[in-house]
Order: C-alpha cells, then structure tokens, then sequence
C-alpha cells in the first residue's frame, strides 16, 4: 500500500462536528477512521468518581455518526480513552452507548473492548521489582498510595489496538489510551514510517484544532504516504498553513519537539512543513527514536476529602484595605470555633479552609506577581475539605457566621461582611479528588497491562467469544 | 522597548499533563519572531522570574518553522489539587505580556 487515509472526525467524542464536512470526509475513502475520547484536562474528578467530562447525550450523537459511517464504508473505527479517563466504569459507560446504537440501527460488527484499569496487585508487584519510575515533576508514589487510590489507569500505546485488528476487530473501544497511538497503530503495522505515523496521528488526534482559525470542532483528515503526508480539514472553510500545523506540536506538550510515547519518542526536530495548496500542507522528515524500554504511564486519583464551598463579595474599603490580615484572623476564629464544637474528635490537619480572593490574586495564588488591589470590590470563596460531607458542610456553616461578623477595628458595634448571593450560603460539592501518580511501568509485554474482549455484535444481539 | 503582548498574536498557557504548565508565544511573522528571539529578552532566567522560579526550572524552546517560543514549568500546584486556582492552567500567562522587548 503507497497511501494511507486517515480520518478524524473531531478532536474529542462528544464535542461534536459537522454532518456536511463528514460526508465530504467520507467521500475520500478514508482506510479508517479514529477518535479520542479522553483527556486529564477536566481534571481529577472524572478519574475519581468515575463520571464522564462530556455529556451522555453528545457523545451519543457522535459516536453514532462515526459508527453509521464506519459500516456504511466497512472501515474500522478505533476510539481511545473511551469515556474520558480509562477506568472500567468509563468504558461500560461507553460501550452501553454503542450497544444501544447498535441496536437501534441494527449494525453488526466485531467488537473488541480493550481495558486500562490497573489491578493494586499488579502495581504492588512492579513497584517492588523496581520497575515503577517518576517523570518529572512527580508526587510520591508507594504501597500506600496504590492503596488509597480510588482508580489507577495505564495509557496504552498502538501496539494492543493493532492486536485486536488482527484478532478481526472492525469497532475497537479502548480504555486509557495515548491519543496518537490510535491513529499510528494501523500505518505501523502497515509498513509505513513511525516518524510520519506519529506525527500525523498527533495533528489527526485534535481533529480540526491545527487550522489557522477554527469556528467549530470538525474533522481532519490525512493522507499517509512512504515518504510523506499531507493534512487538511475536509470542511472546505478551513484552512492549514505550514505555521499552523508546525505550532499545534505546542498544544498541550511540555516539549514542543520531542513527544514521548510507549515504544520511543516522537522527534519533530527536523520535520518540514510545505504548503501544497490554500488549504493543505505536507509534513516530512519527521522521526521516531525506538525506547530502550517499553514503558507505559499510570495515572491516578484519590479522594482529597469533602467539600463545601460559600462564595461571598466584600464591597467595604476598609475590609478590601485589610482584606490579608482579615482572612487571617477569620481563619484563626474558625479554628478556636471548630475546636469548640468539635474537640478532639477533628484536630487541625483532618480539614482545610481554603480562602480564594478574586480581585486580588484568585487566579494566580502565590504567583500573582501585581500585590495592590485597584478594585472596589472582592469576591472571596471559601473552600472547606473534610473527612466527611457532612463535617464539611458543618464547617462551612461556621465559617459563613464568622466571616460575617468578623470586627474590623474601623467600625465599632455588630458588622455583616460578607454578601452571599445564595441560600444556603454554602454548597456541597461531595467529594473532591487529586492526581496522584505521574510514574511510568515497565511491563513485559506492551498487552499486559491491557486485556482484552472480543464480541459478536448483531443489532440488539452481543455475544463475547474472547477475553484474556 | 516593546511589551512582548504588542508584537505576538497569541500567548497563551495551558496544562501540559497534570503536573507541568506550558506557555507558547505565537508571532504573525517571521520579522517579529526573530525581533524577539535575537532580542534575547526571552531565556530561561527572564521566564522563571515571572513564575518566581530557579532559570533550572524552566524549559524553553525556539520553534524556528512555527515563529512561535514555548516554555514549560512545573505546576505550583498540581491540576485540580486542592490549592490549584486554574484546573486547565489557562489563565497564568499574563506576567509574560509584561516583558520589555528591545
């Protein structure tokens, strides 16, 4: 094969795109077509708890156009970090979603459902022998951590998308997933160089987010060839340039050059970028440096505690004068209070109380390099992390009566401080979670850590044949 | 002198993983990027002393195909960590459209 065609529908499942630019898409016979799913970026709370970052609704929507045009070509459809953060209960959350559309549609297909959710075990084990590694920058990691963590995922690369096309997947939902490895598996094992595959997976893996000025999510597409490839957004309004698709190796990467995945790095140092038309560019000399050692990354959540939060405005200039020595003393009142009510039953490193004031540094903490506030008013919010929701929505109540009659020697007699737009003043958030792993496993095998399920699905009908 | 917001189209920060916040500083042309790059205004010491970071701390790259300058830093807190103020890290670039070009 001298040319390969690669379809991204949009940079996300669920974010949307056009229906028009993907039948224009479609039109270009594409070999096969594939979409990320997942991110860090919602944060923490989605690995934690369990829940998707985009909508049930939306990426039903989605999905159901690639499915529907998937079949309609006899393509395979490859979708990685399926359900946001990688997590068992993620992916369930997702194939239920296919299962319906097959369904409804009446599609029939091979499905392979490719897992990341680490086993404690499994980690304890790799820890021990060593072969558990920090990056850089990295929170402490050991047994304990393993231990407390709500979830730990592995992000995988093309290798066990390319086993289960072998093993005849047309669908293959994958868990956790580097979001370039679902478009490089297939040029791989196809011959094609791992530099070009690569690279063109990480400008196909953000959809349209390499044109020069994208109105709305929409599909990319590429054109792999041996020596070469040529990207452009099949929606005729968009536009790449050899700038924009040079600067979208920025996005989101520490380094702008050098994009480590599994098998080795990703080298952009000496790739050419040329215009072939208005619209289109040709990217060449893009490289990729085999890894001495295979290494998958783990990401992780844990749960930080409870949370309850007030969010309160101070319109008195002689509180906003004051306002670091305030919050200070009101911090030192709640903890006499807290201590009151509650004993030895909560000492003082079992619950935080955070206080953002925006209009002063809220955006960007100890970081804010401008120290005098040149505004009239001041919105403070107040955080409080507990062991329970019901200590931290106990808490928050504490904190709303101390904050609003908290003297300043300016005034004499009984002041109210604080605005609080609503009632309650305070809302529950649940629980709260934190990354905590940034650490790379060397397994023995790049499936290992990835087991896999293979279905029969005809419509309504789905029948597992294989599974490790 | 210049403020380096006058001569780039865009500078932005964003969330590089979890752990890390990267700053890329976009130019129209190439006569503005090199206005800057030779300048020598913008190293790894003028960076860090926006952040109030050791110049070890702080990696920057010259895209010379892209006319863009990117750096990277640890995160002051880790993204959606307790202290964290900006989950995506969008909001931390404003001290770099501070620097003074010459």
């Amino acid at each position: 094969m001298d040319e390969l065609r690669i379809l991204a529908p949009n940079g996300v499942c669920g974010s949307g795109f056009l229906e028009t630019t993907f039948e224009k898409a479609l039109a270009l016979q594409p070999h096969f077509m594939g979409c990320d799913a997942g991110s860090t970026d919602p944060g923490p709370s989605h690995l934690g708890s369990g829940s998707a970052a985009f909508p049930r609704e939306a990426v039903k929507r989605d999905l159901r156009l690639m499915l529907l045009g998937a079949r309609r070509l006899k393509i395979p459809l490859l979708i990685g970090s399926a359900g946001t953060a990688g997590g068992d209960v993620h992916l369930e959350w997702f194939v239920a979603i296919l299962k319906e559309l097959a369904a409804a549609e009446n599609l029939g297909f091979k499905l392979a459902v490719i897992h990341s959710e680490q086993h404690k075990d499994y980690l304890k084990k790799r820890l021990r022998e060593g072969r558990i590694r920090p990056l850089d920058p990295a929170p402490e990691f050991n047994e304990r951590v393993i231990a407390r963590s709500e979830r730990i995922v592995g992000m995988m690369g093309a290798e066990p998308y390319t086993r289960a096309l072998a093993a005849g997947a047309e669908v293959v939902i994958a868990g956790r997933s580097s979001d370039t490895a679902i478009f490089a598996a297939i040029p791989i094992e196809q011959g094609f160089p791992e530099g070009l595959a690569w690279h063109a997976g990480k400008i196909l893996e953000c959809g349209a987010a390499s044109v020069v000025r994208r109105t709305t999510p929409d599909c990319m597409f590429a054109w792999l060839r041996k020596d070469h490839f040529v990207v452009e957004s099949p929606n005729p309004e968009y536009r790449c340039t050899p700038q924009s698709i040079a600067s979208h190796s920025l996005y989101e990467n520490a380094d702008p050059f050098m994009l480590v995945e599994c098998s080795g790095t990703l080298d952009l140092t000496h790739s050419k970028y040329e215009a072939v038309s208005a619209r289109a560019v040709k990217v060449s000399g893009s490289e990729f440096i085999a890894a001495k050692r295979y290494s998958v990354k783990l990401e992780g959540a844990e749960k930080a505690g409870y949370q309850s939060i007030i969010i309160g405005s101070i319109r008195d200039p002689f509180i906003i004068r004051q306002i670091d020595d305030w919050v200070e003393r009101l911090k030192a009142r709640i903890g006499v209070r807290v201590t009151q009510v509650y004993g030895d039953r909560l000492k003082a490193g079992d619950y935080l109380v955070n206080i953002r004031i925006y209009g002063k540094n809220g955006t960007m903490g100890p970081l804010e390099p401008v120290k005098v506030i040149r505004s009239h008013e001041l919105c403070l919010v107040f955080e409080i992390t507990a062991p329970t929701q019901e200590i931290a929505s106990s808490i928050a109540a504490i904190v709303r009566h101390q904050g609003l009659h908290l003297p300043i020697p300016e005034w004499s007699g009984l002041i109210t401080a604080l605005a609080c737009p609503y009632n309650p003043a305070h809302l529950d958030r649940g629980a709260v979670y934190r990354f905590n792993v940034n650490h790379v496993v060397e397994p023995d095998t790049p499936y290992e850590m990835f087991p896999m399920q293979l279905f029969e699905v005809e419509g309504a009908r789905i029948r597992e044949v294989a599974h490790d | 002198m210049t403020k380096l917001a006058e001569l780039a189209r865009l500078i932005r920060s964003k969330n590089a993983g979890p752990f890390q916040l990267t700053f890329d500083v976009m130019f129209e042309d190439e006569a503005r990027y090199l206005r800057v790059k030779k300048s020598g205004a913008i190293s790894r010491e003028a960076i860090g002393a926006c952040f109030n970071l050791p110049a070890a701390r702080v990696l920057l790259f010259f895209c010379d195909n892209a006319y863009a300058i990117k750096a990277s830093i640890p995160r002051p807190f880790f993204q959606g960590d307790l202290l964290d103020s900006d989950g995506h890290g969008g909001q931390q670039y404003a001290p770099l459209m501070e620097i003074e070009i010459p």
